[in-house]
């Protein structure tokens, strides 16, 4: 029931956004996520946004799991 | 990039599995505190990659299978009043009450509507003014936001035919509760969706108690790295609160979704399946929105609660017992004849544990 899933911001009316990923649509509101733009990922649960996903957060995940592997580093 | 495919990579997960099976560990009990770790561990397997003498176990981390009888049973008495639709998620449909189910209610003619957010109730409530909708307030802290924007748009619009049956919980206050019962515990993967409201930081008196918290993601990857993370900290003898799902929560959480939680509700005593009353572990609505609670709205005496005979939902919910360890697991109840709210949630324990069974042989 918790269950939140990415999707990215297509378009923005006031508090209301359209968001979508993988063919879903859903319309979902997102003012309690600051400063809110077309493009931005956004967490959806129950049809609001709680949050955003940060792109670099994410790359940084991917090389903290490289170094915890003792990989050589990804790109920079 | 936000879906992070790469996280689910199997070569990354042969890796990772390897080298945390190959952790000399003192041996250790990590809880997980959220329905949808519960899944992403039974579905990928991933107790399979544990070091010896390391068990993962779940806790009150599923809304549904917490809410207790007594608020699933005047729920459903509500719909029994003429008028009134009754509201909620699809997951809460099929849990048993006392006498009957919210799915066997409506049989007997209970309207009820099943929606995907409070907003779609509180829209149905604008569409047939001349009915009373109450929709079913549960969840946890990641849940609570979309439920008070609801209650403030039917404030703003005035809508006198929506109302909501309070019936959210808090997790920290919980995870605190556990650590005075008998279960031992000696790390928590924190639950990914609820610190994106609350924050990391949140944890942090779990953590003065001396138990290592790891805040992760729910793809299987940010499981394992979580549970190295809790592993290293047992080891060096360490309890703090650490972040891996940097990519959607922050120590603060989120201000604005906070600001809304304490204009919309007043944190009070709540009761929890399996855990009893627990001080300042839930929501009930302030004082400027009482006008718009169900129960004080209607008033209806609901039946004499009783837990399903035989359940052991409420130690399953404490991580008293592992699901197999229920006498009916498996036999007279499995997720296509239910008997506790555990086998009936696909965020249940016992559903997760049953539904992937044969990825939990021993090796
Ligand atoms: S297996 Fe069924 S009866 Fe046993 S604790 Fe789980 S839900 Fe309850």
């Amino acid at each position: 029931m918790c269950l939140a899933v990415p999707m990215k911001v297509t378009e923005i009316d006031g508090p209301i956004a359209q968001v979508e990923q993988g063919g879903v649509r859903r319309q979902a509101r997102v003012d309690l996520v600051e400063g809110i733009k077309i493009g931005d990922y956004v967490i959806i649960h129950a049809g609001v946004a709680i949050d955003r996903l940060d792109p670099e957060e994410a790359e940084e995940t991917l090389r903290l799991f490289a170094e915890m592997l003792g990989d050589e580093p990804r790109r920079a | 990039m936000t879906n992070l495919d790469e996280l689910r990579d199997p070569v990354l997960l042969t890796r990772l599995s390897e080298q945390l099976r190959g952790m000399a560990v003192p041996p250790a009990t990590l809880m997980e505190v959220c329905g949808t770790h519960t899944v992403a561990i039974a579905r990928y397997g991933l107790r399979q990659a544990l070091p010896e003498g390391v068990r993962l176990i779940s806790g009150p981390g599923c809304p549904v299978c917490v809410t207790p009888q007594d608020q699933i049973d005047l729920f459903i008495a509500l719909g029994g009043i003429g008028g009134v639709t009754l509201a909620t998620f699809g997951d809460m449909v099929r849990v048993p009450g006392t006498d009957k189910s919210l799915e066997e209610a409506r049989a007997e003619g209970v309207e009820l509507l099943i929606v995907y957010s409070p907003m779609d109730a509180l829209e149905a409530a604008a569409r047939r003014p001349e009915e009373q909708v109450v929709f079913f307030g549960i969840g946890f802290e990641t849940t609570a936001p979309a439920v008070a924007l609801a209650i403030l748009e039917a404030k703003r619009r005035g809508l006198g035919n929506f109302s909501v049956l309070c019936a959210h919980k808090l997790i920290p206050p919980a995870m605190m509760a556990l650590l005075d019962s008998e279960v031992r515990v000696d790390g928590f993967i924190c639950p990914g969706h609820v610190s994106v409201i609350i924050g990391s930081d949140a944890y942090q008196p779990v953590a003065e108690r001396g138990k290592p918290c790891v805040v992760t993601g729910f793809e299987p990857a940010d499981v394992l790295a979580a549970v190295r993370m809790l592993l290293l900290q047992v080891k060096d003898g360490r309890s703090e609160v650490e972040l891996e799902y940097t990519r959607a929560v922050r120590p603060e959480g989120n201000p604005k979704a906070q600001a809304l939680l304490r204009q919309v509700f007043r944190v009070s005593d709540a009761r929890w399946r399996g855990l009893g009353t627990i001080p300042q572990s839930g929501y009930e609505l302030a004082e400027e929105f009482q006008e718009l609670d169900a129960e004080q709205r209607f008033g209806v005496e609901p039946p004499e609660s009783r837990e399903p005979a035989g359940c052991r939902c409420g130690d399953v919910l404490r991580g008293a017992i592992e699901p197999p360890e229920c006498p009916l697991y498996g036999k007279s109840c499995t997720p296509r004849k239910p008997v506790g709210s555990c086998m009936v949630s696909s965020e249940g324990a016992c559903q997760a544990h049953y539904r992937y069974r044969t990825r939990e042989v021993e090796r």
